[in-house]
């Protein structure tokens, strides 16, 4: 319990010049972040059957909405310089192939074997290059979570709950709980932003930050409140609930219970 | 106690039936039953003070135990403490000794979890025990001064619970702070002014997590407890309320007491109260401030929501139209933060005033010891009822998100029909309860003067089919008859011969509430209908 005072750098004026610094470090870094995210990924590691199965898969399963060279179409949108992180990621967590229904396209089991995603995934990336599936380095779960969280909190947590529990986005659409989802597609997510969620390039968040990020999920995940049951992580909400139902209502059902035994 | 027998019949709703089957299965009862005999009360409806009372002793000791860790200071440290996640990170003061207390603390974990239950708990039980008050009518002559204290008492609640979940300094409760500087800087011409005072300097600034503490433990709980003496003391002066039955009237009082009988039972059931809120903190997560992180103003997340008694205020926040913005003079006034605070004062006011309110419209102003059964005074409830669904729209409008993704709805379609619930559904549960109320009252009239349907048909001499009725007994009877129908009043002119404005608002008054009335069984009607029996 021993702590050091440090200065009081976060709330002097320079704070709020360092907040618009960084703002438009982050905005400014954006766009080239995505060339540099573009010009980085690798394209060459896959075999040529990969593509040559991939592309069979693709017809059959996919080119109904993305088209024959998947340039797009009114159905779904062209994929050429999407990636392979992006293929992985979205048949990976069984979103593709997709399924119109309702405002965001959902989650179903996923329709195929890990060997022939890669195969999707190398032929997508042969034809344009894009962000690649992550490195195993960047997945191992021992970052550094306090910085992971404090990015988490930062980056993520308006849309995802602080807790990672999930939230609300406008007319039905929503940020998932990101509880039980695997790393490699927690990093996906963030390089290649599926849908409603904006990407996060190695400029604004680099792969060091991502594992961090990926790290404490993984931590909260593993460890379970110090505090007995959860109520499923959605705060004061859930807490007033039981409390109500459960709490009063078990106290008032006490007292009635006895009173109706005592005549 | 004289009313024991006519207790005996009336129970066996569906709680009491759920009861009695647990009691077959688990057998606790038996062993009870000598016990409870003593200790528990006529109606379990006279026991939701007590729960809040003890509620607040828990309080009180629990919230002793954290001051000995809990540091109100804003001043900046990184944690080193042994929640890994935090570990290194810069928060202030308060929010690292809330770790400490939570993690390194022994019983620390649970004492914070045992505060935080009963701090809910607490408003909870005074929230239900104000509507019990209220749907009895309990509020009348002579003590609506009492319905006042206890008015104060839930709103010093709501306060002490406020300034205690902004101190640990964590982010969901700063993001509530910044709601609350939000709100004091839409006021016009002295807010920005006021919220400058009340942070010292600019939000978040240094100062307000001590202020708040000193409130948290000084002011707020000294109050409660004068309150609470005022309160009680008026209880005893005015002796219990109690519901209708024969020899309960309104210039006496039927029970048990005070000595020894009231006491144990008090005593027996504070160990109740005290060990559910044990049970429920040791198994239960509160408020887990470990996993939001240390307040920092640049971060905002999804789900951010206050504790349930301040969950109608940010609803209110959240229904109110947005684009209601003028601007006079180069000064902006947001009506989207205006208007929800000037509702939600309104509302309190007028729960604050109803009794004087219903006072003077009935111009009744004899005493009254015997409580209302709810549906005699059928507008009373319906009001009540209105006001308990627009409270509740309003509380459920501060979870308009979760509802959304919960029930797989769109937000924007949630917000909407809220905003139409908020003004429609009041309005509809006034009429239905009212129209239940009056027909409840004309089934009891039947009831009364030819019995009860006791579902046997049979078929007399001559031939005709009659169901026959099962008289009531004379207690029952005087439940169903003893109370009040009022007349509307008339605006009549006073003294110079005018009618007054003041006179004609007050007719209009008690023509709204009592043009709809069922007249309660008189003697003379009772007498008749007996006779009309003895023919057949
Ligand atoms: C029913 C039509 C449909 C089918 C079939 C389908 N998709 Fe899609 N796909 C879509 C739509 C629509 C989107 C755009 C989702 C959005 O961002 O709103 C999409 C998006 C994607 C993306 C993300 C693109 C990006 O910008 O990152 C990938 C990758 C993808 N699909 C791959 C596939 C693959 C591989 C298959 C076959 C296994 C497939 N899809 C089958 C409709 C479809
Ligand atoms: C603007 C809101 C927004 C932000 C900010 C955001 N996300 Fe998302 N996220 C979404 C949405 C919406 C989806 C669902 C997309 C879909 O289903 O195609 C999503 C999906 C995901 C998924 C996939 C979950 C699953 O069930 O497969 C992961 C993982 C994820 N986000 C992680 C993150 C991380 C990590 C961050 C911060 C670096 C972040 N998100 C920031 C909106 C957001
Ligand atoms: C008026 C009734 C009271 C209510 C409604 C109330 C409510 C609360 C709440 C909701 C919290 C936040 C707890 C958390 O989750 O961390 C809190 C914190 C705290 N309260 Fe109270 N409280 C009351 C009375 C008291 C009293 C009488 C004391 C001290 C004598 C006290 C001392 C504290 C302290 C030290 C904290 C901060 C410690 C922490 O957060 O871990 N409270 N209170």
């Amino acid at each position: 319990m021993n702590k050091r005072k440090i200065n009081n750098a976060r709330r002097s004026p320079f704070a709020a010049i360092l907040v618009i610094a960084a703002g438009l470090l982050v905005a400014g870094g954006g766009y080239a972040g995505a060339t540099a995210a573009v010009a980085h990924s690798t394209s060459g590691s896959y075999t040529q059957e990969q593509v040559d199965l991939g592309k069979k898969l693709f017809l059959s399963n996919c080119a109904s909405c993305h088209g024959k060279n998947a340039e797009g179409t009114n159905y779904g949108p062209s994929l050429i310089g999407v990636g392979a992180a992006s293929v992985d990621f979205q048949v990976g967590t069984g979103r593709m192939p997709g399924q119109a229904s309702g405002p965001q396209l959902m989650k179903k089991p996923v329709q195929f074997k890990q060997d022939q995603i890669d195969a999707l995934a190398a032929y997508v990336s042969s034809l344009a290059p894009g962000p690649s599936v992550p490195d195993e380095k960047y997945l191992a779960t021992n970052g550094n979570t306090t910085r992971g969280g404090e990015l988490f909190r930062i980056n993520c947590a308006m849309c995802h709950n602080a807790v990672g529990a999930g939230g609300a986005l406008t007319e039905g659409k929503f940020a998932p709980n990101l509880k039980g989802v695997e790393a490699k597609h927690i990093y996906e997510a963030m390089v290649t932003g599926p849908q409603n969620m904006p990407v996060f390039n190695d400029a604004n968040l680099t792969p060091t930050d991502k594992k961090d990020i990926i790290s404490y999920l993984k931590y909260i995940e593993a460890n379970p409140s110090a505090g007995g049951e959860e109520l499923g992580g959605l705060g004061p909400v859930a807490e007033g609930l039981f409390l109500w139902l459960f709490v009063l209502g078990g106290i008032v059902g006490i007292t009635i219970w006895l009173g109706a035994k005592s005549n | 106690m004289s009313t024991a027998t006519s207790n005996a019949q009336k129970k066996g709703g569906f709680l009491a039936g759920t009861a009695n089957y647990l009691d077959e299965r688990v057998g606790v009862a038996g062993i009870l039953k000598e016990f409870g005999r003593k200790i528990f009360p006529d109606h379990w409806s006279f026991m939701l003070g007590e729960v809040a009372l003890y509620s607040f002793l828990v309080l009180l000791l629990s919230g002793t135990f954290l001051t000995f860790w809990f540091q109100p200071s804003m001043v900046p440290v990184i944690y080193d403490g042994a929640y890994g996640p935090l570990k290194g990170a810069e928060m202030s003061i308060a929010y690292s000794s809330t770790l400490d207390i939570s993690f390194e603390v022994r019983g620390g974990l649970l004492m914070r979890q045992v505060h935080h239950w009963s701090a809910l708990l607490f408003v909870a039980a005074a929230g239900l025990h104000m509507l019990r008050v209220f749907f009895t009518g309990a509020f009348r002559k002579p003590r609506e001064i009492n319905w006042v204290v206890g008015f104060a008492l839930f709103v010093l609640g709501m306060a002490g619970g406020f300034t205690g979940y902004s101190l640990p300094d964590d982010l969901l409760s700063g993001n509530g702070l910044r709601i609350i500087d939000g709100m004091i800087k839409g006021i016009p011409v002295i807010g920005a002014y006021t919220s400058s005072l009340l942070f010292g300097g600019e939000f978040p600034g240094e100062s307000i997590v001590g202020r708040l503490y000193s409130l948290h433990i000084m002011l707020i709980p000294a109050l409660i407890l004068v309150f609470v003496a005022i309160h009680l003391f008026m209880v005893v002066i005015h002796k219990h309320t109690h519901y209708s039955g024969p020899g309960k009237r309104d210039d006496n009082v039927v029970g048990y007491p005070l000595m020894p009988v009231y006491v144990a039972k008090a005593g027996g059931f504070f160990f109740i109260v005290f060990g559910v809120i044990m049970a429920v903190a040791a198994t239960f997560t509160i408020n887990p401030v470990w996993s939001y992180g240390g307040y920092d103003p640049s971060p905002v997340s999804a789900g951010t929501q206050p504790d349930w008694y301040i969950g109608w205020l940010d609803g209110a926040l959240r229904l109110a139209p947005t684009h209601l913005e003028f601007v006079i003079g180069g000064y902006t006034l947001s009506m989207n933060i205006l208007l929800p605070m000037v509702v939600g004062i309104a509302f309190l006011v007028v729960v604050a005033l109803y009794p004087f309110i219903e006072g003077w419209v009935t111009g009744d102003k004899r005493e009254h010891h015997v409580l209302d059964r709810p549906r005699n005074a059928p507008t009373r409830t319906a009001i009540g009822v209105a006001g308990v669904v627009f409270y509740a729209v309003l509380w459920a409008g501060a979870s308009t998100d979760l509802i959304a993704t919960h029930f797989k709805m769109s937000l924007n379609h949630v917000l909407t029909t809220m905003q139409i619930s908020l003004i429609v559904l009041p309005i509809v549960s006034y009429i239905i309860t009212k129209r239940a109320c009056l027909s409840l009252q004309r089934k009891d009239r039947e009831i009364v003067l030819h019995g009860r349907e006791s579902g046997r048909v049979v078929r007399l001499p001559h031939g005709e089919y009659i169901e026959v009725h099962e008289p009531m007994n004379e207690y029952e009877i005087y439940k169903l008859v003893d109370f009040k129908a009022y007349q509307p009043t008339l605006a009549r002119p006073n003294a110079k011969g005018v009618i007054t404005v003041r006179a004609r608002i007050r007719a209009r008054l008690s023509r709204f509430f009592f043009e709809d009335r069922v007249e309660p069984v008189t003697q003379a009607e009772l007498e008749a209908a007996h006779d009309h029996k003895e023919l057949h």
